[in-house]
């Protein structure tokens, strides 16, 4: 055996030997912390399992989209903490994709003013904690006036310390949702059809719009208005549409932050289109909305995709803030089964599996979009 | 074109083109221009005639806040519970301590900023004396001064603390998972990659939640530690599997050819990575860790929520008495302001640092 053989073989038996270990130290870890964990339960007369998913849980929460009482199993629960966050976490990818886009346009915008606004927003919104920010905001909202003092403009959208009132559709919140949804498929179906960026976007806004006018008309309740407005009775308000202080302040507070990142992921990606290009379109008399439709944007997506996506699961990350404020997110209905249940070990596995899956899907709707608008000539 | 606008000298006749062009180029650009820069004006006028011109400062005057005449802020607050926001419950006879330790820390961070440090030597020992400054410092019984556990730790203190352990301890476990992720060997990286990905789709507050409860659980009780120990060790996970992606990025950017060039040489992989790749990954990496280092000075104000008294929490408990409840508006910018000046300073830094970068590599 010649000497180079014999240093490949050494090699390749260090290598064997270091993977045998590393696999090795994983099992004795997972074995030793399931061995502890399940002495640990025992000591303290817990049974393991997924069995306490079936008990009703017997205390109630800030926010949820289905009726809700005390009296729901634990598996109910967690599942309104989930479309909680997932509710939230939509509203604030919607909020700030649209918010960072304008914000990030207006940073790269050849007006000085607005420019200089763009900035100075996103140097003070970034640079502060998110949760310092939501904090802050629940403080100042919790602070307001009762709503017979309540904040109003031209007496059909309120703001008191019960919440936001806002003039809404009399549909019903399954009808809500289904809207909801058809919109959102609506979207993807413009993005899957590749349709032109600026018209896509007023095409989808209209058409999103002429829909819910529609089937509020269809399929209203009997003798109901077509839009109901929050009215003062009493000591609070009936009608229109009331956005809950909590649910309020995470969304304001995780649009705010959120949309000063997205404005400089957008800055970023605008920064990278040559110059050239931008002239070229000048030269040929486009309008500066054409411009930006036709040729930035549709170039500036390429690198502004990738970064974005991550952004958005940023976002859905963030809402676990919740916690902070009371707003019932799925962390936050976790952590309180955690101490009324003791279940740990179940719960916590439940809530990584459930960012896990949230995440996963994000991230393969990211790599699709992104293929999607891959220019196709390079 | 941009070489020649760096080097024009700024004269009056430049600028009066500049505002034309980007100002007043069309009507409808000067209304904007105007309306704009009117709104921004009136709201630096309303911060600047809130929060200086009508606002009490001192704690004696406290009886004018909230009275027409002051109706600005009212600072009283701070004047008054300062001690409480910065140090939180450090025994008060012992400030100084707390105060000489988070000035440590924050020279370290600045010290780091200086290219002179940046040798491999000279930032580990930079970083390893900051930090045992502060713990010594803050400690106290090895240097003979009276014992505060870390339960006593509060404020800025142990928000800095938190911080510089995170980065101290994440950085070299975050290089580690690097090397493991780039490894040949299909089992390490495996495990690597399993690790970043799965680390990276948890929100921050889960993997501290899960360190804060669920580790007593999984581990004997001789292996548990404290409590913060635990939370920074999971903390520092999280660093680490960010700035794994970060050095990453930086290797991508080394060619091929260098490894094979000190293999040729015949250095060993360890002389090769630290001889000639990694001093060339971490200059490419430093815009990104920058950013990753700001990103952790940001999330340590998460850890009120598992019940620690950093800044946050001592901010609501300078409020939390009667007499102060109205003024949680003031405490809150105050405490904003720290985290931002801080935050901007080292945004600022790191964005010049990557002009700095893109101009060499021109």
């Amino acid at each position: 055996m010649s000497k180079a053989d014999e240093l490949r073989l050494k090699a390749k038996r260090r290598k064997i030997l270091i993977q045998t270990g590393l696999i090795g130290l994983s099992i004795v870890v997972i074995f030793g912390a399931v061995v502890t964990a399940r002495t640990n339960l025992q000591s303290l007369g817990l049974t393991s399992g997924f069995g306490f998913l079936a008990r009703s849980t017997g205390w109630d929460y800030s926010f949820s989209l289905v009726p809700k009482t005390i009296m729901d199993p634990y598996s109910q629960t967690l599942f309104v903490g989930f479309l909680n966050t997932l509710f939230v976490g939509f509203i604030a990818i919607f909020l700030t994709t649209l918010f960072g886009f304008i914000i990030g346009t207006a940073r790269d915008a050849s007006n000085i003013a607005i420019k200089t606004a763009a900035t100075v927003y996103v140097q003070i919104f970034r640079n502060i904690p998110l949760i310092l920010q939501l904090v802050f905001l629940y403080s100042v909202l919790i602070n307001m006036p009762g709503p017979r003092q309540a904040m109003s403009i031209a007496d059909t959208v309120f703001l008191s310390n019960r919440g936001l009132m806002l003039p809404g559709l009399s549909v019903t919140p399954g009808v809500a949702v289904a809207l909801l949804l058809v919109s959102l498929a609506f979207g993807v179906f413009l993005i899957w059809r590749k349709s032109d960026l600026l018209r896509g976007l007023l095409t989808w806004g209209i058409g999103s719009i002429l829909m819910c006018v529609i089937a509020a008309i269809a399929v209203r309740p009997e003798g109901a208005s077509l839009v109901s407005v929050p009215e003062l009775k009493g000591l609070r308000f009936r009608g229109g549409i009331t956005i809950p202080i909590e649910l309020l302040g995470m969304i304001v507070a995780i649009t705010l932050y959120g949309s000063a990142y997205i404005a400089e992921v957008v800055r970023g990606g605008l920064a990278q289109v040559p110059k050239g290009l931008t002239e070229a379109g000048q030269a040929l008399g486009l309008t500066k909305g054409a411009i930006w439709s036709r040729i930035k944007m549709p170039m500036a997506l390429r690198s502004i995709i990738p970064p974005l996506g991550n952004q958005w699961i940023f976002m859905m990350k963030a809402t676990t803030i919740g916690v902070a404020i009371g707003f019932s997110d799925l962390f936050y209905i976790v952590s309180i089964s955690i101490t009324q249940s003791g279940q740990t070990l179940e719960l916590i596995a439940i809530l990584a599996g459930a960012f896990l899956l949230v995440n996963g899907g994000l991230a393969i709707f990211t790599n699709w979009l992104n293929a999607r608008m891959k220019l196709k000539a390079h | 074109m941009t070489d020649k606008s760096v080097n024009t000298p700024i004269s009056l006749a430049s600028v009066r083109q500049i505002l034309k062009k980007r100002a007043f180029s069309t009507p409808t650009d000067s209304v904007l221009t105007f309306v704009v820069f009117g709104a921004l004006a009136w709201l630096a006028w309303s911060l600047f005639d809130w929060a200086i011109l009508r606002a009490v400062w001192s704690a004696e005057n406290v009886a004018q806040c909230g009275k027409e005449t002051s109706a600005g802020a009212c600072w009283a607050v701070i004047d008054a519970r300062h001690r409480l926001i910065l140090f939180g419950l450090y025994p008060f006879d012992q400030h100084w301590r707390s105060t000489l330790a988070a000035v440590a820390i924050v020279a370290t961070v600045v010290l780091s900023c200086i290219p002179l440090m940046w040798t491999a030597k000279r930032i580990i020992t930079l970083w390893i004396l900051g930090f045992t400054t502060y713990y010594l410092l803050m400690e106290g019984s090895l240097l003979g001064l009276q014992q505060v556990t870390t339960d006593g730790w509060g404020g800025l203190s142990l928000t800095l603390f938190l911080f510089s352990s995170v980065v101290l301890l994440g950085m070299p476990i975050g290089l580690g998972l690097a090397l493991m992720r780039r490894s040949e060997m299909p089992f390490v990286r495996g495990f690597a990659v399993i690790l970043i990905d799965f680390v990276r789709s948890l929100p921050l507050l889960v993997t501290l939640f899960t360190a804060a409860v669920v580790i007593p659980i999984i581990l004997p009780s001789w292996l548990e530690g404290d409590k913060i120990w635990r939370v920074i060790v999971a903390f520092a996970l999280f660093f680490a599997c960010y700035q794994a992606e970060v050095f990453r990025g930086g290797f991508q950017a080394i060619p091929k050819g260098q490894f094979e060039a000190g293999a040729a040489l015949g250095l060993t992989y360890w002389q090769t990575l630290g001889r000639i790749v990694l001093p060339q990954v971490f200059r490419h990496a430093l815009p990104s860790t920058i950013n990753m280092v700001v990103i952790t000075f940001k999330e340590t104000a998460l850890v009120i929520i598992i019940g620690f008294f950093d800044i946050m929490a001592s901010a609501k408990a300078a409020f939390g008495t009667g007499e102060w409840a109205p003024h949680y508006l003031e405490v809150y910018v105050f405490v904003a302001f720290i985290y931002w000046a801080f935050i901007f300073s080292l945004g600022q830094y790191g964005e010049y640092l990557k002009g700095r970068m893109a101009i060499s590599e021109r």
